[in-house]
């Protein structure tokens, strides 16, 4: 058995079959992790490139780590500091590294689909590490493996994605992956930062208001308000943000069972999130980022092999 | 091949009495049959709690990643295997490739006083390292080009060997 696919370009591209062989080989680098010696020799022999057009701390660490741990040559690459100031071209770029004879590429741009133009271009296998506004799939990997250690299964699970679904990435190789697996999605959030047509194309439930959404969820995935991509205003204030759809201790409180609260991070404390809820028991945060290096790891493996398939 | 399997117990009791700092790690997938039914025998004549007993998944340390991927299974030792006698249990020994990834994923976990291997079927004369078994259920004698398959009760309906050309 192996992924159907040659790249992780995203979500959309996956069958459920990959998808839980993915999450399956994840669980076994799990234990791996939890062991005195946390490293296994398995891609002694591939060379991974990190290639990062866009900042990034937890994924850029923790795509870092998962090579380490797999005993991967790795190199890192980002684009300040480099010749793409002189003006290269990113299929220079690439092709020049690849001429040093490297397997696998990890990117992250800030242009939706740079990952699956490289694709059509280049030998190597490809790994998406979050393209524009298009898909972040090991971020929606490694949220649905901690959605599905904590409670157990996707299959019929309610998840509500609150914030900037618009602007979001992660929203959308979540609800791409949650709905293949059979999950029911609800997004939440300002009518401005949610994609008119959302319901009908992704076959999501819409709610502009946070406490029904709370009462319907098994899940909350909070997003982070994207200042970064705010050119223009479509919304009055952070401080207004936070009072209609922050999520806030007494709401958790007065809706009767146990919502287990994610954060791809990196968190606004005291805008999208308040910060006693972001360090509640409730809240698996910082087991988000710890199954995130397994969940890596775990694609990084199923996909070393298949580079070398057309050598 | 109960019979097979009950001598092979009574085996590693006789070197190993009382499995005092012995522990017993059946290699996945195909080895851990053997092993769930070796421990279910030496049940019978120790103290369930001297049995320490862990099952070892090799994927992650084979020498052929490149030419295939497989899916991993689960490793699941839940001691320490340091300054122990640890007995490795697999099913069949043919090229002595998946000891030694069992060997290197062993030290792994730490520095295990020695190590013995356990095998139902011993392929002679095919191996491709210096790998020996210590206990040995059967051996035979076959051709590369011949597989040895060993079929189990729990999962295959039948306990059965078979030589497939």
């Amino acid at each position: 058995m192996s992924l159907s696919t040659k790249h992780l370009l995203g979500i959309k591209d996956l069958t459920q079959d990959d998808i839980s062989l993915i999450l399956q080989t994840a669980q076994q680098f799990k234990e791996v992790l939890q062991r005195p010696i946390k490293k296994v020799p398995t891609l002694r022999d591939v060379t991974i490139v990190n290639l990062f057009y866009e900042n990034s701390t937890r994924t850029r660490i923790s795509f870092e780590l998962a090579e380490k741990r797999l005993s991967a040559d790795t190199i890192n690459f980002s684009s300040s500091g480099s010749s793409v100031s002189k003006g290269e071209t990113l299929l220079d770029t690439v092709n020049n590294i690849l001429s040093m004879k490297v397997d696998m590429v990890v990117m992250r741009h800030s242009a939706s689909g740079a990952p699956h133009f490289l694709a059509k271009h280049i030998p190597a296998a490809i790994i998406n590490a979050g393209d524009g506004i298009n898909e972040h799939p090991t971020q929606a990997l490694l949220d649905a493996f901690s959605i599905k250690e904590k409670t157990g299964s996707l299959d019929g699970r309610k998840i509500a994605i609150i914030g900037d679904i618009m602007h979001s990435r992660v929203a959308q190789s979540n609800i791409y992956l949650l709905r293949k697996m059979g999950a029911e999605v609800m997004v939440c959030g300002p009518p401005t930062l949610i994609p008119k047509y959302i319901a009908e194309a992704l076959d999501v439930q819409v709610n502009y208001d946070l406490k029904q959404t709370l009462e319907w969820c098994d899940v909350a995935n909070v997003l982070r308000i994207q200042l970064e991509r705010q050119n223009q205003v479509l919304f009055s204030s952070l401080r207004e943000y936070n009072l209609v759809y922050g999520i806030k201790r007494h709401m958790l409180d007065e809706v009767k069972k146990d919502i287990v609260i994610m954060h791809p991070g990196p968190m606004n404390r005291g805008v999208e999130i308040d910060s006693d809820v972001a360090d509640s028991r409730q809240s698996i945060i910082l087991q988000q980022v710890e199954n995130g290096v397994a969940v890596r790891m775990a694609v990084l493996y199923l996909l070393a092999g298949r580079g070398s398939e057309n050598n | 091949m109960a019979i097979t399997i009950k001598r092979l117990a009574h085996q590693i009791l006789e070197n190993h009495i009382d499995l005092y700092n012995t522990v017993l790690i059946g290699i996945q997938p195909r080895g851990v049959y053997l092993s769930d039914q070796l421990v279910s025998e030496i049940k019978k004549e120790v103290k369930k709690d001297a049995i320490q007993y862990g099952k070892l998944d090799i994927t992650f340390y084979r020498d052929d990643v490149h030419k295939e991927i497989r899916v991993p299974n689960q490793t699941n030792i839940l001691f320490s295997i340091e300054g122990r006698n640890v007995v490795l249990i697999d099913d069949v020994l043919y090229t002595g490739r998946t000891i030694r990834a069992a060997l290197d994923a062993l030290m792994d976990l730490g520095r295990p006083e020695k190590v013995e291997l356990c095998v139902l079927i011993d392929r002679r004369f095919s191996r491709q390292f210096p790998i020996q078994p210590d206990y040995v259920g059967k051996s035979i004698d076959s051709i590369v080009s011949q597989k040895v398959k060993v079929f189990w009760k729990e999962k295959d309906g039948k306990d059965e060997v078979v030589i497939l050309e």
